[in-house]
């Protein structure tokens, strides 16, 4: 009797006087019991269990659909990402045949995808052409703008290359300035990185929520079953044994949770995909929205139930050792 | 079985339940525990059953100082013990064959053997045809008959009683102490809190009485 008392406390469901095999074969049990006596109460309120639900599942879907977003604005992007392109402002009074010779050379340079010269006669018709200041330019005594060669670097080089080789080119005698055409695809990219930033944020907050939100139902639960919980524990039910239809209880809720919100998140993909692809279509790109996709959502099915149990065991923790028989 | 070695018990209000009381019951026996209210019975059948430590003593169950046991080892403990509470402490929502297969479900039974046992129980008690009603739907008797069924379906060594007959008519009271003299005879070592004096005249038990927490006669067998 004694022996049996020390070795069966882990289980709290085991069988004084059994062999392990049967102990384990308890422990199944209970589970078996515990999880489906869990989902029927949980199933026999229909009512409230949907609203609890449908306030994990909100919280969830917020920050899953925002992070759907920006993965599918960061497709976007690396669209644009390259070709970037570094405009050279060549120094003023260079020769024609200085600018070629520079041109040839750049062209042999293999790091280059495409190089092309703007004379800056040609800069300001198209400049005059563009903008549509025509009267105030033919006054101007001289032309201001200088000779630009633009320069396509190759796909493969990283923005880090392309900004060395910015500072490689500005090193030469020729050349005035080298600018880099892509401080807008860089604070696009920061852009991005913020708002993700955020977004994990937001979504620990949440999370952070839904597990109070989860523990704040089962503390309920167990409230309400507190009679039930001091007769088990007077009859010789541990507090393992106690503790199990609980957490079963926010394994569900946060399943549940999971499921509405995997819907959720589909049902706004669904929404706007119409408009999106009619819009891309305009822009004349094929792009479509992508979801978190199946694996995404049976990913969101189980984050669910694991922020459940946590919630579940925050409020088993704190709430059921308070409950003596007296 | 049950020997208690001058236990003392002082509550934190600065109330003493319980003076150095020495007892030994032994295995087959039967005994009352009797005395006014506060005089300490239900005191001393919360530290049988671990709901409370003694301030001073020592209580030994089957040869095991309570010392010892520590918090996680007493729901084991509690295993071994068969309780019958006054207030019956049933489970309103669940059926009669639930309330009773409870404790069997804790240890871990499978399903047939605790439908065995369950059946054995109430057959017992003369409830085998209320298996599946509530407990709401029984009478004040056949409530606490269920809670008998309870505390003996796991055929504890021991057998403890907070004041069965307490809400009973004289005649179902006969037959619950009937019944506590029946699970006696097959080996259970019967301990009943009752301050039924009349009904424990009439049986020929020991009687332990306490008074203000002391014990005043029933120290030997």
């Amino acid at each position: 009797m004694t022996g049996d008392a020390t070795s069966a406390r882990r289980e709290g469901a085991s069988l004084s006087r059994t062999s392990l095999r049967g102990r384990y074969d308890a422990w199944l049990r209970h589970h078996r019991q515990s999880s489906a006596d869990s989902l029927l109460r949980i199933l026999d309120n229909p009512v409230s269990s949907i609203l609890t639900w449908l306030v994990i599942g909100i919280a969830l879907a917020l920050p899953v659909s925002l992070d759907v977003a920006l993965d599918n604005a960061g497709r976007v992007s690396s669209t644009w990402d390259s070709p970037a392109q570094l405009s050279l402002f060549l120094v003023d009074g260079t020769s024609q045949a200085a600018a070629k010779e520079l041109i040839e050379e750049l062209s042999k340079d293999p790091q280059l995808a495409q190089v092309q010269f703007v004379s800056r006669e040609d800069a300001l018709e198209e400049f005059t052409r563009v903008s549509g200041f025509a009267d105030i330019l033919e006054n101007l005594q001289e032309n201001p703008l200088p000779d630009v060669v633009l320069v396509e670097p190759v796909d493969s080089l990283s923005p880090n290359e392309v900004t060395a080789l910015r500072d490689e080119f500005e090193a030469q005698p020729l050349v005035a300035e080298a600018t880099l055409d892509m401080a807008w695809l860089q604070r696009l990219n920061s852009l991005l990185e913020l708002s993700r930033r955020s977004v994990l944020a937001l979504g620990g907050f949440l999370i952070f929520g839904v597990v109070l939100i989860l523990g704040n139902t089962i503390r309920l639960a167990i409230e309400s079953r507190r009679e039930e919980i001091v007769i088990v524990k007077l009859v010789g039910g541990s507090n393992a044994f106690v503790r199990r239809p609980f957490l079963y209880s926010g394994l569900w809720y946060g399943v549940g949770g999971g499921v509405f919100a995997a819907l959720l998140v589909s049902a706004g993909l669904w929404f706007l995909s119409a408009p999106v692809e009619q819009l891309a279509a305009l822009y004349g790109s094929d792009f479509s929205l992508r979801g978190p996709g199946l694996i995404g959502s049976l990913n969101l099915v189980l984050v669910g139930g694991l922020l459940g149990l946590a919630g579940a065991w925050l409020a088993v923790s704190r709430h059921l050792g308070a409950i003596e028989p007296r | 079985m049950i020997v208690f070695d001058r236990v003392s018990k002082r509550y934190d209000e600065g109330h003493d339940a319980l003076r150095e009381i020495s007892i030994d019951i032994s295995r087959d026996e039967m005994v009352f525990l009797t005395g006014h209210s506060g005089a300490g019975k239900s005191t001393l059948l919360r530290l049988i059953m671990l709901m409370d430590r003694p301030t001073r003593g020592k209580v030994l169950i089957d040869g095991r100082d309570l010392a010892k046991v520590g918090s996680r080892a007493i729901p084991g403990h509690r295993r071994e013990i068969g309780v019958v509470f006054q207030n019956h402490q049933l489970l309103f929502d669940r059926s009669v064959f639930d309330n009773v297969a409870l404790p069997l479900v804790i240890a871990g039974y499978d399903q047939r053997e605790v439908g065995r046992r369950v059946r054995a129980a109430l057959d017992k008690v003369g409830l085998l045809e209320r298996e599946r009603a509530l407990p709401i739907t029984l009478s004040g008797g056949e409530q606490q008959r269920v809670g008998i069924a309870r505390a003996v379906v796991g055929r504890p060594k021991i057998l403890l009683a907070d004041e069965p007959t307490g809400n009973l008519d004289p005649a179902l009271s006969a037959d619950v102490m009937q019944l506590f003299e029946e699970f006696n005879r097959v080996g259970v070592t019967v301990l009943i809190a009752s301050h039924d004096l009349g009904l424990i005249s009439q049986l020929h038990h020991r009687t332990i009485t306490l008074r203000d927490g002391r014990l005043v006669s029933g120290m030997a067998a």
